[in-house]
């Protein structure tokens, strides 16, 4: 059976799924739950700094995109940092770190932009014996109108400055935890980088309104009449996610740097997705507070049942393995040129890819009178809609066009080498090819 | 009503009898088919439609109701919306979404089925649209200005409620003559009452008619009360929709002996009766014939607390009109199926006691005994072997129904016909459905001129 354990800035832990700084890790009593069900290791929900806590509101805290049978697609939540007492959560998490050295326990950190403020928690929380902290800087909602969380992430510079602190007054890791509330995030990467910051941890969640009650006019979830934007996550954020990851992976600046997943990671496969694209391991929330704990059960037996298929014996051979793949569009091959092709013997006949290219792309599929499907390589340009909107798995597929063969929509032979737009001859910047 | 405790027979009482069964399970065996959905449930029902292309569904629905868009409204949680769709071209769509063989229709065709042997389950979604909005008492239609123009309807079946509901929003006056003290015709007295239950024909009758610009009057048959000449003289256009109101006999013998009754009159008792343990039914039934109302009068019999039944049918499995889910149905129920046999005689001291079947075999396409028979126990016997035309009125025939052309013109001008009484399409209240409205729409277009 593969090798699960991951090691990541030097953290150990048994598997790479660890519960993200969230409402499942708030405190001793779940996070013991999750360690005994199986979890790799923890952010504990962030602390703020000493004093009086932080309130959260006493209606929902919770919005939701659901699927007709109300699966969970997308959750939204208004919740703040925690709101119980800072010595209390120390004392906790010292006890939980103590029961489970094995275990990687991480602590996420909220306090004001000043160097006085770190300064007075990170020696607290280094003396909790946890394994590192993770820096929030990505909280949208609450804590931001507060100068702090994703008002702290959508400024770079910020960002190296707090890192930077963190690097002086604590001697283990420092995770940055990045918005994805920003334009580029390659920006908030590069500034952690230069901060000092041994690794990244993303995406927080996306500043968000799930719904409107069109009965009261009130967002959800809704507070006495009144909504605001919360944080979405969950299922439907994951492409988000991972596109930012890859960007980060790719970026020269930031290359090799250490990354922690997060974003609707819900199975195994969303966490061996992440990891191909650069991450040292998965955080997860949105699937646990869905399921409960046990479903770490899944992405652990998942996981090693695809690595045993491939033959990968640890985490380290598969990952980033799918960020060279990633790259510009401007360097993509545009002698590549492929045809929908439709398998007969599995086609229901629903006509869906008929009416999705008739009436959105480019007429070039033929309806006859008996309900066949057929595609016209004179007009099909590969788009894949069909393949997307066909109800049957593996109906509709992509096939190349060997070079040398004539394209029937262009009358131009397929040509066997690489070209991609930087030197195509539409292209009014392109350079001569030679 | 007989309470359990004090049950005065069983299914093992012999000869025919009433209070077989208590009241208790006589409900039970009387109630709604299929459990209509809730809301959650149709949300996810029909979240399984594909919203096919020129979809195949419509194309088998003898009334091309829009199924993908009354789906889709359905799963947008607008089912008023969705009830519109299907009223827009069957205005029985409740009666329907409860009786149509949707396994030889829409669903047999539904692209879901084919892929995986399990349509998108369109009948119970017609019904949880139309409900919604029936129980509002709304009518999703107004009626045109008035034409000034009164058509006569014979029969207050399916087509010609459709007929009358079609003519009234067009702004025509109609009046309906019907045979029965209630309307409906076969959706008050001749469907199994497990698939109309809490009286619904008569309350979706009442609900066509609150549309406005419909008389009915009742008890009114014609050749007896009415006469066409007159219905010509008197209104401007005339649609008949009578049905089959004869039944066809077994001509053998013994067929005259107490006991032997037709299924149709049997079916309609039930459904009029407000106590089903007041019921007499045969300890050992046979119900000869392959229809639905084969079915329905053989379920029913069981449901009631008969101790055997069996239909009798004198081909082959195939060739049953009643489609494979209602033999299941059936056979479910515990009804036994019979194959390829045909009755020769009933036996009994006045009344039936056996009833004596031969084997038959087809040959060159002609059906013939094999001489070879058995004897059944039958205390009852029931007659489904199919209905006739009381009265062709002198039109011209096609077959044995009055003949007709696609928008149900008969031979005759200034009458059409539609229903089961009109040659072309199943015998089927849906295809009845669509003949009352597309006559209602020519009807409409020659007044025009």
């Amino acid at each position: 059976m593969a090798d699960l354990t991951t090691d990541f800035l030097g953290i150990k832990s048994p598997n790479p799924f660890w519960l993200a700084s969230a409402p499942p890790t708030d405190k001793e009593y779940n996070v013991r739950r999750a360690f005994e069900a199986g979890w790799g290791g923890v952010v504990w929900k962030t602390l703020g700094a000493e004093g009086p806590p932080v309130v959260n509101v006493n209606g929902p805290r919770y919005g939701v995109i659901y699927g007709k049978d109300r699966t969970v697609l997308g959750i939204n939540n208004i919740e703040l940092i925690t709101d119980r007492d800072l010595y209390t959560n120390l004392e906790e998490i010292k006890r939980v770190k103590a029961d489970y050295p094995d275990r990687a326990i991480i602590v996420s950190i909220m306090v004001p932009c000043e160097e006085e403020a770190w300064k007075a928690i990170l020696p607290l929380v280094e003396d909790t014996g946890a394994d590192g902290i993770e820096l929030n800087f990505g909280c949208p909602h609450g804590m931001s109108e507060r100068g702090m969380g994703a008002a702290v992430g959508q400024v770079p510079e910020y960002i190296e400055m707090v890192a930077r602190w963190c690097k002086k007054y604590y001697s283990r890791p420092v995770i940055v935890k990045l918005t994805p509330n920003i334009t580029d995030i390659r920006k908030p990467a590069e500034a952690a980088k230069r901060g000092g910051a041994d690794a990244v941890s993303l995406i927080n969640t996306i500043n968000s309104i799930t719904s409107v009650n069109l009965d009261t006019m009130s967002p959800e979830p809704s507070i006495d009449g009144k909504g605001t934007h919360g944080g979405y996550c969950g299922p439907a954020v994951k492409p988000i996610a991972m596109s930012m990851v890859s960007e980060i992976a790719r970026n020269p600046a930031t290359h090799g740097l250490p990354i922690s997943g997060i974003g609707g990671v819900t199975t195994w496969r969303d966490a061996a997705e992440f990891i191909t694209l650069g991450c040292g391991n998965v955080q997860v929330c949105t699937a646990a507070m869905t399921y409960g704990f046990k479903i770490v059960q899944e992405m652990i037996s998942g996981l090693s049942q695809w690595m045993d298929e491939k033959g990968h014996t640890s985490i380290q051979d598969f990952m980033g393995a799918a960020v060279p793949n990633t790259t510009d569009w401007q360097y993509l091959n545009l002698n590549y040129v492929a045809k929908a092709q439709i398998d007969q013997d599995l086609c229901i006949s629903c006509g869906r890819c008929f009416a999705a290219c008739e009436d959105t792309s480019h007429q070039a599929i033929a309806m006859s009178d008996d309900r066949t499907f057929t595609v016209i390589d004179e007009e099909c340009v590969a788009c894949n809609l069909c393949v997307d909107v066909c109800p049957v798995e593996d109906c509709i597929t992509m096939v190349a066009l060997e070079p040398g063969t004539v394209d029937p929509r262009t009358g131009k032979v397929v040509q066997a080498e690489y070209a991609n737009w930087t030197t195509h001859p539409n292209n009014p910047a392109a350079t001569a090819a030679e | 009503m007989i309470d359990d405790g004090v049950l005065m027979n069983s299914p093992y009482t012999p000869g025919i009898a009433a209070q077989r069964l208590g009241s208790d399970e006589l409900a039970k065996n009387f109630a709604d088919l299929h459990a209509p959905l809730d809301r959650h449930e149709a949300m996810v029902a029909a979240d399984r439609c594909y919203f096919c292309h020129d979809a195949p569904c419509i194309t088998a629905c003898p009334t091309d109701i829009d199924i993908p868009l009354f789906i889709r409204q359905i799963a947008t949680d607008t089912p008023e919306a969705a009830a519109k769709t299907i009223f827009d071209m069957n205005i029985l769509g409740g009666m329907c979404a409860r009786v149509c063989p949707t396994e030889d229709l829409c669903e047999e065709a539904c692209v879901r089925e084919l892929a995986e042997g399990k349509p998108v389950e369109i009948g119970r979604l017609q019904r949880y649209a139309t409900d919604t909005l029936m129980a509002k008492g709304e009518m999703p239609f107004t009626r045109a200005p008035s034409t000034g123009h009164k058509i006569a309807v014979v029969g207050a079946g399916p087509a010609g409620l459709s007929c009358a509901h079609r003519l009234a929003v067009l702004g025509h006056d109609v009046v309906v003559f019907d045979a029965m003290p209630k309307p409906g015709g076969l959706n008050e007295y001749g469907i199994a009452a497990y698939k109309s239950t809490e009286d619904f024909a008569a309350r979706e009758a009442e609900w066509l008619c609150s549309i406005g610009g419909i008389e009915i009057r009742n008890e009114m048959v014609l050749g007896r009360d009415i006469a066409l000449d007159d219905l010509e003289k008197d209104f401007s256009a005339v649609f008949l929709g009578m049905g089959l109101g004869g039944v066809n006999a077994l001509s053998v013998e013994g067929d005259d002996k107490g006991g032997v009754e037709d299924a149709v009159s049997f079916i309609r008792t039930l459904r009029q009766s407000d106590d089903l343990s007041a019921l007499p039914v045969g300890r050992n039934v046979v119900v000869i014939g392959g229809g639905m109302t084969a079915v329905d009068a053989a379920v029913q019999s069981k449901l009631l607390g008969a101790d055997n039944v069996t239909i009798a049918y004198r081909r082959g499995r195939d060739a049953m009109s009643a489609s494979r889910y209602e033999q299941d149905l059936a056979a479910s129920s515990g009804v036994k199926l019979l194959f390829n046999v045909m009755p020769r005689a009933i036996h009994g001291n006045g009344t039936s006691a056996e009833i004596e079947l031969e084997y038959t075999s087809t040959e060159g396409g002609t059906l013939k005994g094999t001489g070879e028979t058995i004897r059944l126990p039958a205390d009852q016997v029931f007659r489904a072997i199919g209905q006739t035309l009381h009265s062709d009125e002198g039109l011209t025939l096609e077959g044995r129904k009055i003949a007709v052309n696609e928008t149900g013109r008969t031979s005759r001008v200034g009458v059409w016909a539609g229903g089961d009484c009109a040659s072309g399409g199943d015998d089927l209240t849906v295809t009845a459905v669509a003949e009352g409205r597309d006559a209602a729409m020519d009807i409409h277009a020659s007044l025009q001129g």
